[in-house]
């Protein structure tokens, strides 16, 4: 007989999925468990195994196009059915066929929980009575066929080889931005040379306004040659979709408070070189400022929420997403159950989710299930943001560059001015959950956390 | 300085230091009338006798056994084994008692003697007469093992590990005896065991190896040169104790490690040597560490053609050199 595939439900409220690329074409022969598609969705690509072994019949579904969950993608004929025999429409041996759980691709995952298309928690009734009943989106046309959505490319660009111990450390040791580093290596590797030479250039000291070199534009060009039109990404266009219906449900707010972090400073100094000697891997600011968010979210509980239309959903784990630039585009792993963790924890697990994203390893457990949002902005060169909420979280705080500072410190014996290292936070929140006097609350906490961090206080 | 080859440096080291010392004799097959298959005693016999230069039965186990019990007695022998592949026979006296001894006793009973083998193919030797043994000794402690590579090395590490008192290995590339010459001094002069010799300063790339193939190192790190790549070529002169210092600046000055030796590849001094960067200079390292050394064959083949496939050249040496330099 002939069997219909259909695009298997990933997570329960995992609405739909899009078609990344095809590994077999009708006539292919296909073993069961065997890969037959990469469908993306809340940015995750994965490989669809199918369940049956037989041979494709045809492909119902484009590269590029996004199909509802169970929307027939494939036919496939077993082997008990010549080719092109009439296809029945027989429910697919799924391992898992209950109804809340992963489908086909059950085995790649674990832990899955209802998610949002952002990879937010999905919230029950959300929407004001009037507008549940509103017909769904339409389905936006298809996107263009994605040649280069394959994870697995077997040969990495250039300038994205492995660095070798000798680079990673001189790198480290000048300060140097490898990426402007124009490799001679074997396969244009950045070799140990190259940095001492990019050094002595003096081009190392250059302001880190320095342009980066300009992103190549993919696309074509209009008639006049005035303008370039980039095809839409199906991630782009995820990113899009969930900035516009985070601006337009949610009426969020946005406030930010200025803390002295010189103790914070001194803390990651005195213990980096042994954390890093310990445990490998740089200490960078982000798991002092995770710690002190997770505490603050404990202490105001409706800042770790999502509204709820008639109620106001408050959770109880702290998952926090963390927003990281990949390759394709931004994309919020999130570190769950953050508040189980020491800062020592928070670095190696926010380490572990940020290399998995830019290598494109994620799984769907990892983007699902945030409650707050955190964002490096600083790590740009933000002073000061203002974020989009990750719908349906209440909030999504930024921290910003650190700066050294002249400072007024009130004294007994008179005001003294002082140099301290100083980084604004930023917080946008959902204003009907919380109003500005919770916002400050939280701002306030996460402040006076990070001011007491000191040298001497544990980071295990 | 006069110019000598490796035997005369050998034989001279002997000689010198038998003078200065009664106590120390050789022993071992065809080195008393005959003055050794390769003349490193010819010579003696007739200048300090048939009681200190003696013949012996071809039982290589007497031979290191009676070395041993003569050492334990505070006498300083030097067991001479033909080629180093007719060693075996004396494993047990040799690492089963000789490396233990000292050790054993708490200092009680040092053994100080000096066990020379010539070893090494590319002589179109076959396969017993080609060995390459050194492994086994570097693997086991309470042996020092030296293997020169020059007249000048070979004479003052011979008079220190005579002078020693505990066991040496003392290894001759028997292709060094003829072939190798160089200055040695008339005055009197000894060289530390443990310190190896930068025999060329570079930049680019370390280059470590020992014993006869370090000839060739130098020979493709001229050609290397000429390509506009400068290496470092590290004559470890000495195998135990491994002079980790000397490798180690090496390497952090250069970014990229190259061994080379002739004894098989798998578990030979060579991988010991890329542990031990891989361990201790590996923020340093800027590229694989690469091994140019003898296949993993029983032994040395006797066919030219296949002696050849099987010996490290200045050619195989210098194309490993050249990836390794673009990596």
């Amino acid at each position: 007989m002939s069997v219909t595939i259909e695009l298997p439900h990933v997570g329960e409220s995992v609405v739909e999925g899009t078609i990344g690329k095809w590994l077999k074409k009708p006539g292919d022969t296909i073993k069961r468990y065997e890969p037959l598609v990469e469908i993306i969705t809340d940015k995750v690509t994965m490989e669809v195994p199918s369940p049956v072994e037989g041979s494709v019949v045809r492909l119902l579904a484009e590269e590029g196009e996004t199909l509802p969950m169970g929307a027939p993608i494939a036919e496939v004929a077993t082997a008990d059915s010549p080719e092109g025999a009439e296809p029945e429409t027989a429910p697919i041996e799924m391992e898992t066929a209950a109804p809340d759980s992963p489908g086909t691709t059950g085995q790649l995952l674990r832990d899955v929980t209802p998610v949002g298309p952002t990879g937010g928690a999905v919230v029950e009734n959300l929407e004001p009575a009037g507008t549940s009943a509103a017909a769904p989106a339409p389905r936006p046309a298809p996107a263009a066929p994605v040649p280069s959505a394959a994870p697995a490319a077997p040969v990495a660009p250039s300038g994205q080889t492995r660095l070798s111990p000798a680079v990673r450390r001189l790198a480290q040791e000048h300060s140097v931005d490898v990426s402007r580093i124009q490799g001679t290596g074997l396969g244009g590797r950045i070799t140990r040379d190259d940095v001492l030479k990019f050094v002595a250039s003096g081009a190392a000291s250059a302001p880190a306004a320095a342009p980066a070199p300009a992103r190549q534009l993919q696309g074509e060009t209009s008639a006049d040659g005035q303008e370039t039109y980039i095809t839409v990404t199906p991630v782009r266009r995820m990113i899009a979709e969930a900035m516009v219906r985070s601006v337009t449900e949610i009426p969020s707010a946005w406030s930010t408070v200025e803390v002295d972090v010189s103790g914070l400073v001194a803390l990651r100094a005195s213990v980096r070189g042994e954390f890093e000697q310990k445990q490998g891997g740089s200490l960078t600011f982000l798991p002092f400022i995770m710690k002190a968010v997770v505490e603050a979210l404990k202490e105001v509980p409706t800042m770790n929420a999502a509204w709820g239309g008639d109620k106001i959903i408050v959770k109880h784990n702290v998952n926090l997403g963390l927003a990281v630039a990949a390759p394709d585009g931004l994309i919020v792993p999130v570190l769950h159950n953050a508040d189980h963790f020491s800062i020592a924890g928070l670095a190696a697990g926010a380490s572990d989710l940020a290399e998995r994203a830019r290598t494109k390893k994620l799984t769907l457990t990892d983007v699902q299930g945030g409650t707050f949002t955190l964002n490096n902005t600083g790590a740009l060169g933000s002073y000061m943001s203002g974020p989009i909420i990750n719908y349906p979280e209440a909030g999504i705080m930024t921290f910003e560059t650190i700066q050294k500072r002249a400072v007024v410190i009130p004294a007994e014996s008179g005001d003294a001015i002082a140099i301290r290292s100083m980084m604004n936070i930023c917080l946008s929140f959902d204003h009907r959950i919380n109003d500005g006097a919770e916002a400050s609350g939280f701002l306030s906490a996460v402040k006076n956390k990070l001011q007491n961090m000191a040298p001497g206080m544990s980071i295990y | 300085m006069a110019i000598k080859s490796v035997i005369e440096a050998v034989r001279e080291a002997i000689r010198e230091e038998m003078a200065r010392d009664p106590k120390v004799f050789v022993l071992g097959e065809d080195v008393g009338i005959r003055g050794g298959v390769f003349l490193a005693t010819q010579g003696l016999a007739e200048e300090f006798g048939n009681e200190r230069i003696i013949d012996a039965p071809l039982a290589e186990a007497s031979i290191m056994g009676i070395a041993l019990g003569a050492a334990f007695q505070g006498m300083r022998p030097i067991p001479e084994v033909q080629f180093s592949d007719f060693v075996w026979p004396s494993i047990n006296q040799l690492i089963g008692e000789a490396a233990r001894t000292c050790y054993g006793t708490n200092g009680a009973l040092p053994v100080p003697m000096v066990i020379r083998m010539p070893y090494g193919g590319g002589i179109r030797g076959g396969l017993f007469h080609s060995q390459n043994v050194e492994t086994h000794f570097f693997h086991t402690p309470g042996l020092k093992v030296v293997a020169p590579c020059t007249p000048y090395d070979a004479k003052g590490l011979l008079k220190s590990a005579i002078r020693d008192n505990n066991p040496v290995v003392f290894l001759e590339h028997k292709k060094t005896y003829r072939l190798v010459r160089g200055e040695v001094p008339d005055e009197e002069y000894t060289l530390p065991i443990g310190k190896a010799d930068v025999k060329r300063v570079g930049s680019n790339i370390t280059l470590v190896s020992y014993g006869l193939t370090l000839h060739y190192c130098l020979e493709a790190a001229e050609v290397l040169a000429g390509e506009g790549v400068d290496v470092e070529v590290v004559d470890l002169r000495t195998l135990t104790p491994l002079d980790t210092e000397t490798i180690l600046d090496s390497v952090k000055k250069t970014g990229k490690l190259a061994i080379v030796h002739e004894d098989n590849v798998t578990g030979g001094v060579g991988a010991e040597i890329a542990a031990l960067a891989a361990d201790q200079a590996f923020e340093y390292l800027d590229g694989p560490v690469i091994r140019i050394c003898g296949p993993d064959v029983p032994t040395m083949p006797f066919a030219q053609t296949l002696e050849d496939a099987y010996m490290p050249t200045a050619d195989k040496i210098a194309d490993g050199l050249r990836k390794l330099a673009a990596y």
